[in-house]
């Protein structure tokens, strides 16, 4: 790639207009294939009129979300509440930049890659707490103290999972974790974290059956019950977005990223395998979304910390006695 | 030992779920393509009543006998009829329906004694007007004698 400062900092800038670029494409994708999913598993077509297969509803969605009036609650506090919807969607953003989307495409490889995502993926919940208390709403502060108490809770057998794959590797660089799935991928080395993370994965981005924070039936829309047009906009890509930076991860720390199986790539470039295998993902996330009722609120936190937590632990433990004994 | 038995087998009740949606997913869609597809109606569907146009005569048998205006519990109906001959029966000469009121409960169609009310199967009924929910049934049959 060159070598001098000017090379990073053009590398730099590619990235991240090629990251803009790409998060807005893909929530665009998401919402459409999110509604053609709930639709069919409903028995119904979902959208079809806008564009072939309806595909750009999701534009047409977005522009008259943009035409709507921004109001703002009188006794609502405005810092905050105007701060709330970019603080949810800049962190998320920065996710993006350790991702291994192939053999040579990373922003930037760095050795504490996986510690970033979540560092910056917990950002959120700080987020959706100053929305909901900032919107001066007794339905938007319960669903934002909801959230705050389950991400709280799931975050830490998800955070436990990962580390039984990290002490696998031994490293937290996400091109070596992908390096290292050569043979076999993590998720038959690691089923129980394969499968406990991806529990995590949907409860900490707030999606059904944990979305008892956004509650549409219960809560009024929870913590985004105040915000109207594009703010309200920014919530939703955001939570896309999210989807979509706890797939990549997944698929990089369990589905082998960007290798084919058993590292033979067929012919078809790295970013290809990573991007099936992270929409795949997604799938399987709106199906589990449109197949379970939401999970009431004390049964959430039992499960993550009767459950999720205990199994998580025990993984862990078994995988360093293992690592140990090999 | 019961919390392990409770997570595999809730565990496995989610899988059998999630595989009662997969099936759903490429099952084909049930809605109706309203525009380019209609529903196929039952014939007991209750449409706006009308006149039946009888194959012997060629039109209706109305007999303007008012058992239907008598009948409609909401009044809606107006019924006008003029002897044709000496010893013969009467014939409608104005049949209004004013439908904003009508709910189609059938008890005209059923009190009617020469059986010359049924209802149509029409659903797609638009109006931009008060005015227009207020039919002559007699000039839908196509004769007009008001």
């Amino acid at each position: 790639m060159g070598n001098g400062v000017g090379s990073e900092w053009i590398r730099l800038i590619v990235g991240l207009v090629v990251v803009l670029a790409f998060s807005q494409l893909n929530a665009l994708f998401l919402v459409w294939l999110e509604r053609k999913v709930a639709g069919h598993i409903q028995l119904r077509p979902g959208p079809k009129e806008v564009g072939p297969f309806g595909l750009l509803q999701t534009i047409v969605d977005g522009i008259k979300l943009v035409g709507k009036e921004l109001i703002t609650p009188r006794p609502a506090d405005r810092k905050l509440f105007m701060v709330a919807p970019v603080l949810v969607f800049m962190p998320v953003l920065v996710g993006f930049l350790v991702l291994p989307f192939g053999p040579d495409m990373i922003i930037r490889d760095m050795n504490i890659g996986v510690l970033l995502v979540f560092a910056f993926s917990t950002f959120g919940v700080l987020a959706i707490l100053a929305g909901g208390w900032a919107s001066n709403n007794k339905y938007a502060l319960l669903g934002a103290v909801r959230s705050v108490a389950q991400n709280i809770a799931y975050e830490i057998p998800l955070l436990l999972s990962v580390m039984s794959v990290v002490l696998m590797v031994n490293s937290m660089t996400f091109s070596q974790i992908v390096n290292s799935q050569q043979s076999i991928w993590f998720i038959f080395l690691q089923p129980v974290a394969g499968l406990i993370y991806l529990i995590c994965a949907t409860a900490e981005t707030n999606r059904a059956p944990f979305d008892i924070p956004e509650a549409e039936s219960e809560l009024v829309a929870g913590f985004h019950t105040e915000y109207t047009g594009m703010r309200f906009g920014l919530f939703f890509l955001a939570e896309y977005t999210n989807m979509f930076i706890v797939s990549a991860v997944a698929t990089s720390l369990f589905f082998g990223g960007w290798q084919g199986p058993f590292g033979f790539s067929l012919g078809i470039p790295g970013v290809v395998w990573f991007l099936v295998k992270t929409y795949v993902l997604i799938f399987v996330i709106m199906w589990v979304r449109w197949t379970f009722p939401r999970i009431r609120f004390d049964q959430l936190m039992n499960f993550s910390w009767k459950v999720m937590i205990p199994l998580s632990l025990a993984n862990l433990l078994v995988t360093a006695v293992v690592i140990k004994l090999i | 030992m019961g919390y392990f038995k409770d997570i595999l087998e809730g565990g496995w009740s989610l899988v059998e779920g999630m595989r009662v949606t997969l099936r759903r997913l490429y099952k084909p869609v049930v809605t109706v393509q309203y525009p380019r597809q209609r529903v196929v109606l039952s014939p007991a569907f209750r449409g706006p009543i009308e006149l039946v146009k009888f194959e012997d005569t060629g039109t209706h048998k109305c007999i303007a006998c008012g058992n239907c205006e008598k009948t409609c519990p909401s009044g809606v109906i107006k019924v006008q009829g003029v002897k044709q001959a000496a010893k013969g029966p009467k014939v409608a000469t104005q049949y209004f329906i004013d439908f904003s009121k009508c709910s189609l409960c059938g008890l005209c169609v059923e009190a009617c004694p020469t059986n010359t009310l049924k209802f149509s199967s029409d659903y797609e009924l638009v109006g931009v007007s008060r005015a227009d929910s207020s039919a002559d049934l007699l000039a839908k049959l196509g004769e007009s004698k008001a």
